[in-house]
């Protein structure tokens, strides 16, 4: 009865999740290697609350449409020309078949959540969040027939005249080895490995904290990219953003955000503002503050605010700091207080009119003569209690990864390796090259899942 | 209230706030999400729209062995244990019973079997059937009190809750809100009509509603039997026992099997659902529950099948005994978190009215 394995799946989040059901569809005998044990299963994909979704008329929980023309607009937008069109194109298109298929194998939606109101047209929301959508799959997966290994942490794909003959992966103690007739790696980037990224980034990224799950190492990847399979985007590259402080160094997940920036004024440790806190409304900037924070003394920044602006945001995972003095503050946060005592003087001063305050909209209230300027939302703090937030640089991906071209296949000295496809965050360099879509993470891994499920499949058979 | 677990549930319902992801899953996390800080009523209220389906847990990706180390179900299973407790009149009866349910239970219902059997002897009947056995008029007299007693009690505990939550004034939209809720036990439903995750870790399953539904429209089919025996009695004048195409067997007999069966399948469930997302101080009592239901409408059904035979007073006494017990027990029993469900209900129609 035990019939090898046509494909092995590497990894268990969405993308590897989307390969595994597709192929056993068609007919394959698949086993999915996942490195993490079964209660942390689903890397990064069980952190993700939605999916992007072009559609062109009402879909499911999505209301009027979204073309293909304006969704590349938003992405093109958001990696500066950055994108490859013909695959994110593709990426795109497939994107609305996409809906109907995640219901009919188990995910649930709901109406966009409270607080995420903008995203309601574009977007589409898991019920429960991403860990629901795993759960589903998971359960679809195990009724196709898919079998799954926890705590089974693949080392190696030994790639031998364009071909994949085997793989080896650590199970506890025990080293085992596979040759089935096709793979899938759908492991995620490598941001888990803060040595790898120190050396892409520079020391500072030691500070880092990661935002989503500790098991994407990149280890394959890495082997990978040692045996000269084709990689793709900028190796120094991540998508990181501004997050509280405290929150724990891998896994924090959503609830570590912050939504507060447009309302204070962020100073480093030595109480120097840095950046225009009001640039522009936070979704379009926390990515960009991942950076400003990151290239701060200690890759740390401190977020102040006053008791008027306590309520204007979503609340936080953390309380923030409260003390009834600025002084006060200070030294609980472990800022010079004399020091953020003057620049909190110098921008009060240099506030003027704020009758036209307007939390949600760019309200051009502005400071006058100061630098870094703040130009919107400058409102002096002056209202005791003050509070405050730290602020680090949360990493949510890499960039670097595997080359893919529309059949999800990899290559090698410009040859397809035969026996290889690639899904989700592991070649989304192949589309994206820098920036980020809310929700194009899903709908990447969701797509090339798929192809790269039927692709194996119909190789295997 | 026991502080630490108010700390508890506060800390967790701060991350949900924060993250929202469940908000689709039941009224909770609505109701949660209107709050950015939370008084001990509040918590208290959230406590009691919970139904504990477990949805909230499976999905969370905060959940053991992550530091956040999420709960919910189990975090406000032992909230509403405690409030329950507390609000209860007079609370040490609830105490009791939360830690020995089933002793209690049994006791209970063998202390009135045994006063009914004794009375039997005392007041011999002078009718038929049930009646030869002990007169109407002297069920009536045990009766009667043991159903006012414990709605008495029922509305001090309500009364109690009520300034809790810091209740309104309640309208008729409130209540026609809230019991819109019940009919069709909406929160059960999960959020996307696959139900609940009792069973069997993530997967959502029907079983719990239905099961529930069976005892819940079991048990009112089985008070309507009773009633209309009531009203058959002294407005008609047509004492038992009754023809099986009577009306109190037409509702009693469906209603007895249903309730039985119901009863029989949460036992079975709970069973096999994970403690650890319960109150597990509270799992006694649950247990002593169900048992007590199940038996109250498994022995009502024997005795319609025993008609005249000799085994029909003690079966008579043990039914009536259990019956008892179940309504004077009510305040203090899972029994009385269809009042407070329903005071929730009604205090959520009120935040969402504004
Ligand atoms: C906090 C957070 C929120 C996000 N929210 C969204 C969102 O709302 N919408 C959206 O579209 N995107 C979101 N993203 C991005 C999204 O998570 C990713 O784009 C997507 O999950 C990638 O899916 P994947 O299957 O490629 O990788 P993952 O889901 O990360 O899966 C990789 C899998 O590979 C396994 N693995 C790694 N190495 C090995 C190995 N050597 N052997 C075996 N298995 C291995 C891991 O354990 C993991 O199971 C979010 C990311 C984060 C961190
Ligand atoms: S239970 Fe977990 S996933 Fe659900 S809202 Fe709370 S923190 Fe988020
Ligand atoms: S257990 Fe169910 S009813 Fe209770 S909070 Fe969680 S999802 Fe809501």
């Amino acid at each position: 009865m035990n019939r090898p394995y046509d494909i092995v799946v590497i990894g268990g989040g969405n993308a590897a999740l989307c390969a595994a059901m597709t192929a056993a569809e068609d007919g394959a005998k698949v086993l999915i290697l996942e490195a993490a044990p079964k209660a942390y299963r689903g890397g990064n994909s069980r952190h993700t609350r939605n999916f992007r979704c072009m559609h062109s008329g009402p879909l499911g929980p999505l209301i009027e449409s979204y073309s293909e023309e304006e969704y590349f607009a938003d992405l093109m937008k958001v990696t500066d020309g950055k994108t490859h069109e013909g695959l994110a194109r593709m990426a795109i298109r497939h994107s609305e078949e996409c809906l109907p298929w995640m219901e009919s194998h188990g995910v649930r939606f709901q109406p966009s959540l409270s607080g995420t109101l903008s995203l309601a047209r574009t977007n589409a929301f898991f019920l429960g969040g991403g860990k629901g959508l795993v759960n589903a799959y998971y359960r679809t997966a195990e009724k196709l027939g898919v079998d799954v290994e926890y705590d089974a942490k693949v080392t190696h794909l030994e790639v031998d005249d364009g071909k994949v003959v085997y793989l080896d992966y650590v199970q506890g103690e025990q080293m085992r080895r596979l040759a089935p007739k096709a793979v899938v790696v759908a492991s995620g980037g490598f941001q888990a490995d803060t040595d790898w990224l120190a050396r892409a980034w520079g020391p500072a990224a030691k500070n880092f904290l990661i935002r989503g799950t500790p098991y994407n190492r990149g280890i394959v990847l890495a082997d990978l990219l040692d045996q000269g399979i084709e990689q793709v985007g900028d190796p120094t590259q991540c998508h990181a953003v501004a997050i509280d402080g405290r929150a724990p160094k891998f896994d924090g997940g959503i609830v570590t955000r912050l939504d507060c920036v447009p309302f204070s004024i962020v100073v480093n440790k030595d109480a120097e503002r840095f950046y225009n806190e009001g640039e522009d409304v936070w979704p379009k900037r926390y990515a960009i503050w991942g950076r400003l924070v990151a290239a701060q003394p200690d890759q740390v920044g401190y977020v102040i605010i006053d008791a008027k602006s306590l309520e204007l945001f979503m609340p936080s995972v953390f309380p923030p700091i409260k003390a009834d003095t600025i002084e006060e503050l200070a030294q609980k946060m472990g800022l010079p207080a004399d020091g953020l005592r003057d620049t909190v003087d110098t921008f009060n001063a240099s506030c003027g009119d704020t009758t036209d305050f307007h939390p949600t909209e760019l309200d051009g209230v502005s400071t006058s003569g100061l630098t870094p300027p703040k130009t919107n939302w400058a409102r002096p703090i002056t209202q005791a209690p003050f509070y405050g937030y730290s602020l680090r640089t949360g990493v949510t991906f890499t960039y670097l990864g595997l080359k893919v071209d529309e059949t999800a296949q990899c290559s090698i000295d410009n040859r397809p390796v035969r026996n290889l496809w690639a899904a989700g965050e592991t070649m989304a360099g192949s589309i994206l090259g820098q920036g980020y879509l809310a929700g194009f993470g899903m709908t990447i891994g969701t797509v090339f899942g798929r192809i790269a499920g039927k692709e194996a499949a119909s190789y295997a058979n | 209230m026991q502080t630490e677990l108010v700390q508890e549930a506060r800390r967790q319902a701060e991350i949900c706030n924060a993250c929202r992801y469940c908000e689709g899953y039941c009224s909770v996390f609505p109701s949660l999400h209107a709050n950015r800080a939370f008084s001990d009523g509040d918590i208290t209220q959230l406590a009691n729209l919970c139904h504990n389906c477990r949805g909230c847990y499976y999905a969370c990706q905060y959940t053991a062995p992550h530091e956040f180390d999420l709960n919910l179900p189990a975090a406000l299973a032992e909230i509403r244990q405690e409030s329950w407790e507390e609000l209860a009149y007079p609370s040490v009866v609830a105490r009791q019973f939360q830690k020995n349910g089933m002793a209690v239970a049994i006791a209970v219902t063998l202390c009135f079997a045994m006063l009914f059997a004794l009375a039997k002897w005392i007041g011999q009947g002078e009718g038929e059937g049930f009646y030869a056995v002990m007169s109407h008029n002297l069920m009536v007299a045990i009766f009667a009190p043991a159903f006012l007693f414990p709605l008495a009690s029922l509305a001090v505990s309500l009364w109690r809750y009520w300034s809790t939550v810091d209740g309104e004034p309640v309208t008729f939209n409130h209540i026609k809100q809230a019991f819109g809720a019940v009919a069709n036990m909406r929160n059960l439903a999960g959020g996307h009509g696959d139900g609940c995750n009792f069973e069997d870790e993530d997967r959502f399953t029907q079983a719990r509603r239905t099961a529930h539904q069976f005892v819940l429209y079991g048990f009112l089919l089985c008070f309507a039997s009773t009633s209309s025996g009531t009203i058959l009695h002294y407005v008609f004048d047509l004492p038992a026992p009754y023809g099986l195409f009577s009306l109190p067997k037409l509702l009693g007999i469906p209603g007895g099997l249903m309730m039985t069966f119901g009863a029989i399948w949460l036992f079975h469930l709970k069973l096999k659902a994970d403690p650890e997302l319960g109150a597990k101080g509270a799992r006694s009592g649950e247990f002593g529950f169900i048992a007590l239901l199940g038996f109250v409408g498994a022995s009502g059904l024997v005795l319609y099948g025993l008609g005249g035979t000799t085994l029909m007073p003690v079966f008579l006494a043990l039914h009536l005994g259990s019956v008892l017990a179940f309504f004077l027990l009510t305040p203090y029993t899972k029994m009385a978190h269809g009042f407070y469900r329903l005071a929730a209900l009604v205090r959520d129609a009120q935040r969402k009215e504004g």
